[in-house]
């Protein structure tokens, strides 16, 4: 989810050595955690490496549609609250890129690939933040997506990547909850509050499902991943899963989930839902998003604009140590 | 190559009497601003009280192919635990 996996294929190259695949094969399916300098065949590593950075990227670019809302928090507490949750995401984000480097690929490349439009990151941020509403919306339906995903990333075959999980699960549940308290507030609420909160549950809801990724029977490299234990579920599980919990937390705000084919379904002990419209997923992953060109944009300048104080930080590190050197 | 910081790694003194342990790493220019950034990246909740900078470069690992060789050694050595040797049962606090 925060990954869109789309790459053609994640194939097992006939020219690694058939005994340290053997090997290799056997440590994951015991549950074993692969460290960096442990051999590991080059799918895995290149599977790995772009799945951490771009959820990497996600925590990053994930920051714009609710920095957005920063200065115009409706009271200090939501201000002060809202930018502890923005810092966690760039935290995030660091922890993921340093788990990402130990496989061998730099951070200034993972940038590189980002500013340059190379490289993916989740679909959800390439839509607007219109209202105050869409801040609890995204706490409660985006992080809550994102926990649904997360989770099982704690125990994912790849040391560095698991450790980065605990690290981000044992902070996420304080955005999803913040955002929901954000939704109870305005749906209960004046009547144009609650016509807020129902307009950005309206708008967020299929964007939620389609974090998840794409079906099953259309995600060919899920059977390789979830052999190596780098996805733990499948996107449809997970997609469900959410669903079957976050559909009782919209009634309990009296609002509607924007799905005329919702439904408890009894025999399965599941909810059943509506299509998603893959083609606005695969067009918003082509970069189509509605303000996928805004996101980049302000990525690429804060970058620039920060270069300054990279420089002065450089110099002033090269000075100290040479005077040092010299004493 | 490269143009990125040196990078750092991270360990965290929870509380006093634990001993630090290794959380994560930093890029910074030098051990001043990589111990800011460690605070920043991984003490924004009372995780500990004490941090360790330490240059990624610095550290010196063994080499997990040279695992059997390093660590193997010990296996056949149980008579370095306590429970290899057989006191009887009146034989009181040893
Ligand atoms: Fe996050
Ligand atoms: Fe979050």
């Amino acid at each position: 989810m925060y990954t869109t996996e789309l790459q053609k294929t994640a194939k097992v190259a006939s020219t690694e050595d058939p005994d340290k695949l053997a090997a290799f094969e056997a440590r994951v399916a015991a549950d074993e955690f692969i460290e960096p300098k442990d051999w590991m065949p080059e799918a895995y590593r290149r599977t790995l490496t772009r799945q951490i950075s771009q959820h990497a990227h996600s925590e990053i670019v994930g920051m714009l549609p609710e920095g957005n809302w920063i200065t115009r928090a409706p009271s200090l507490r939501r201000k002060a609250i809202l930018l502890a949750k923005v810092q966690d995401e760039a935290g995030h984000g660091l922890y993921l890129y340093s788990a990402a480097e130990t496989l061998g690929t730099s951070r200034e490349e993972m940038i590189e690939a980002l500013h340059s439009g190379k490289a993916k990151y989740s679909t959800i941020f390439n839509y607007p933040t219109l209202t105050w509403a869409d801040i609890g919306a995204i706490g409660w339906l985006v992080d809550g997506a994102a926990i649904m995903n997360q989770v099982p990333l704690q125990r994912t075959s790849y040391g560095p990547y698991a450790r980065a999980m605990v690290r981000v699960c044992k902070e996420e549940s304080f955005h999803q909850r913040q955002g929901y308290e954000i939704m109870m507030a305005m749906a209960a609420g004046t009547a144009d509050q609650k016509r807020m909160a129902q307009d950005a549950l309206n708008r967020w809801w299929w964007p939620s499902l389609m974090m998840f990724g794409p079906p099953d029977e259309n995600s060919p490299n899920t059977a390789q991943s979830m052999r190596w234990r780098i996805k733990r579920e499948t996107n449809d599980e997970l997609r469900q899963k959410f669903v079957d919990i976050t559909v009782p937390q919209a009634g309990a705000l009296g609002l509607t989930v924007p799905d005329p084919a919702l439904g408890w379904n009894e025999a399965r002990g599941h909810y059943d839902f509506g299509e998603i419209d893959w083609e606005e997923f695969y067009s918003v992953v082509r970069g189509e998003g509605p303000v996928a060109r805004e996101r980049m944009q302000a990525r690429r300048e804060a970058w620039e604009q920060g270069a300054w104080v990279r420089e002065a930080a450089a110099a002033h590190a090269e000075k100290h140590s040479r005077k040092q050197e010299a004493a | 190559m490269s143009s990125d910081w040196p990078l750092w790694e991270v360990f965290i003194r929870a509380k006093g009497g634990l001993s630090h342990r290794h959380v994560g790493s930093v890029h910074a220019p030098d051990s001043e601003i990589a111990l800011r950034h460690a605070r920043d990246t991984y003490t924004r909740r009372m995780e500990g009280v004490s941090l360790w900078v330490v240059r990624s470069a610095d550290i010196v690992a063994s080499d997990p192919s040279d695992d059997a060789a390093m660590f193997d050694p010990a296996a056949d050595k149980v008579y370095r635990h306590p429970t290899f040797y057989t006191i009887p049962d009146d034989v009181k606090h040893i």
